[in-house]
């Protein structure tokens, strides 16, 4: 996985609330047994009208999305289904990071997995964010910073373990494998067998 | 020392390999890892990129069950009908798992059916265990006091290369019930209620422990039904403590430990429980006299109402505008007015048998509203066998019903089994995310004597007035 240090970018802005996994990456796009080329399936339903029309009302058509890396979601984002296909949908179209008020809770394990950097602010940032679509912003994992275009910046929390693997670009299953000698010890020394 | 104890921390503590740092999760073993078609293949290919075997694959339960037709199927060629995606997907299922030495229960197997009914019916669903599955109601086999969780897919290839996970400890929430649910009130009743109270995030980041008499008077299946749907309420988790009706569902079942191993288990899953005057971060308590039959009427579980409430007025909110829109709902009117398409009953949350039989009762001796489609979709082989020896097919056919194979189903639009754009589907599934059930689908939560009333019908109903002997 390729290290993360600082993202600076555009946002795209979707203001709903509990957007879910559903929407953004319907179910029967999951019948995929890869990872790759997902994003041509982000928010389908949304993107596309049922003809497979582009939707131009929807905020990722407009041309000012091009380019974008950061999207602004409204609060509880990502709920619903465990699919890391949201994740990695969401990477391929091009986006490298959510930000929100909430994000749910197995997204955010799926995301700093592959990369995705899920950033909860408090209310005023956000609706900030919400007020000013396009507006450029730069997000720091290192400092756990956010900073608006007119200079102000916010920390926003991350799991330590999870940043500093992004960081320096480790895969957690690397990490896990050196515990390989404290797992055989425990299965060895538990009272009962599952 | 006098520490006293969550039930959720008692399983937790067990199954910590390596302790929690603050710069470091803890390591978490794993003692059930279950497993479906559609989030794993690319958890397999890492194992393979990687030259890595499956360290347990004793303690893999694997089935296919989301985009499997419900259907009969008898050959891949039949497969194919549904999607070559589908048809590619279940071929690599069977190849991974042949592959890695894990035990499938695939097609022709008299186990197979969704993930979380077949892990409780065969006892592998055990007190005090942890599991996981790469999907979010996994939550369900908490209903054992097990730990139980959904994982995503690169999470999926942690337990599968290491047999554990890394996890940071979940605060514990304490929901309460108390007293006596009316007639015609049921499990799905009540969750759909406490998630309308606490809301769709309200357990984010909290294990659900589920107490209090109206909880431990409920048998096994509706026990599974409240805790399926904790992920609906954001939570990590949900659990119930094992109690005497746990043991008897237990009791002989093939993966469930055997004679003097059962003794054993016994005497260790009768400590699972939270002691007396244990802390819970957090603690709600509900009334079960107050409860009424509830319905979903928005694009989110928490948006739900009373079988006879009018659609509350928040347009406020553009959330709730843009979910009213697609629900194509007005403001002020009940449920009960609104024309059904389709009825569904199944899913991982009312499938069981009990949820069949209690559905084979009101439309029993009678026929479903003209226009109206009604699936019933047993949850699993074993499900539909009983239902089949119970007679309950033949009701449900003779009411104009379709009797399927297992499956997800409508539950998830992805086998071939969805509802048309724009229309209303009554449903006992746990999802009505826009587009869940297919391209502009509508879909109302209910229970299964909700669903089954509605299909009687032809209007969303209050199953009050059609509960039968
Ligand atoms: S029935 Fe629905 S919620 Fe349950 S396992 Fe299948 S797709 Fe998931």
């Amino acid at each position: 996985m390729e290290a993360i240090t600082i993202i600076r970018s555009r946002t795209v802005v979707m203001p709903t609330k509990d957007i879910d996994t559903d929407q953004i990456i319907p179910a029967r796009f999951l019948t995929t047994i890869s990872r790759e080329g997902l994003g041509k399936f982000l928010f389908n339903d949304l993107r596309l009208d049922d003809q497979g029309r582009i939707n131009k009302d929807f905020v990722l058509n407009q041309p000012d999305a091009s380019g974008c890396e950061i999207l602004v979601g409204g609060n509880n984002f990502g709920c619903g289904s465990s699919r890391e296909h949201a994740p990695w949908a969401l990477l391929d179209y091009g986006f490298k990071a959510v930000v929100s008020t909430e994000i749910a809770d197995i997204f955010t394990h799926n995301s700093l997995k592959n990369g995705f950097l899920p950033i909860v602010v408090d209310t005023d940032t956000h609706t900030t964010l919400l007020e000013h679509p396009g507006m450029e912003i730069t997000i720091d994992l290192a400092m756990q910073k956010l900073t608006l275009d007119d200079g102000t910046a916010v920390k926003f929390p991350i799991d330590a373990f999870s940043r500093d693997c992004l960081l320096q670009g480790i895969d957690q299953l690397g990490y896990l494998q050196q515990q390989l000698a404290a797992i055989e010890k425990f299965e060895e020394s538990r009272s009962w067998k599952p | 020392m006098s520490t006293q104890e969550t039930l959720h921390n008692k399983v937790w503590n067990e199954h910590v390999v390596v302790a929690e740092t603050p710069d470091s999760p803890a390591v978490l073993y794993v003692d059930l890892h279950i497993i479906h078609e559609v989030t794993t293949p690319q958890a397999f290919s890492l194992l393979r990129e990687k030259t890595l075997p499956v360290r347990h694959p004793e303690l893999v339960l694997a089935t296919m069950d989301h985009s499997t037709p419900t259907t009969p199927v008898s050959s891949f060629k039949d497969l194919e009908i549904v999607g070559a995606g589908v048809a590619r997907q279940i071929r690599q299922m069977e190849k991974n798992c042949q592959e890695f030495g894990i035990e499938l229960l695939g097609f022709g197997s008299s186990s197979r059916g969704i993930v979380h009914v077949i892990g409780p019916e065969l006892g592998a669903t055990q007190p005090g265990k942890t599991i996981v599955c790469g999907d979010s109601h996994t939550s369900t086999h908490g209903a054992f006091g097990a730990l139980a969780f959904g994982i995503g897919t690169t999470e999926v290839g942690h337990v599968f290369a290491t047999q554990c996970l890394l996890q940071r400890k979940p605060k514990t929430f304490e929901i309460r019930v108390e007293g006596k649910l009316p007639v015609g009130v049921t499990a799905k009743d009540l969750i759909l209620a406490i998630i309308r109270e606490i809301g769709v995030n309200g357990g984010a980041g909290y294990v659900i422990e589920y107490r209090g008499s109206a909880i431990t008077a409920f048998d096994m299946e509706s026990r599974m039904t409240v805790c399926n749907m904790s992920i609906e309420a954001g939570a990590r988790a949900g659990m119930i403590a094992p109690d005497d009706t746990t043991l008897n569902f237990l009791h002989g079942l093939p993966r469930a430990p055997q004679d003097a191993d059962w003794d054993v288990a016994v005497t260790r899953w009768n400590e699972l429980r939270s002691d007396d005057g244990a802390k819970f971060d957090k603690s709600v308590t509900f009334a079960a006299h107050e409860m009424q039959p509830m319905v979903t009427y928005g694009t989110n579980p928490g948006m739900v109402i009373g079988i006879n409430e009018a659609i509350p007025d928040k347009r406020s909110d553009p959330s709730f505008r843009k979910a009213l829109d697609y629900m194509q709902l007005e403001v002020g009117k009940p449920m009960t007015e609104y024309v059904v398409d389709v009825v569904f009953i199944g899913s991982c949350t009312n499938s069981r048998l009990s949820d069949l039989q209690a559905a084979a009762n009101v439309v029993k001796g009678r026929k479903i509203a003209e226009g109206v489609r009604m699936l019933v979709v047993p949850g699993s082989q074993q499900v539909k066998q009983k239902a089949e020896a119970l007679g309950l097919d033949r009701i449900f056919t003779a009411a104009g019903a379709e009797w399927r194979e297992p499956g997800c189903s409508m539950c998830i639009g992805m086998n071939g089994d969805i509802a048309g754009k724009g229309q209303l589907t009554v449903s006992t599934s746990n999802r009505n995310f826009e587009g869940r059930q297919g391209v502009g689908a509508r879909t109302v939560l209910a229970s299964p004597i909700t669903a089954a009333a509605s299909a009687l019908a032809g209007k969303v109903a209050d199953p009050r007035a059609y509960l039968q002997e």
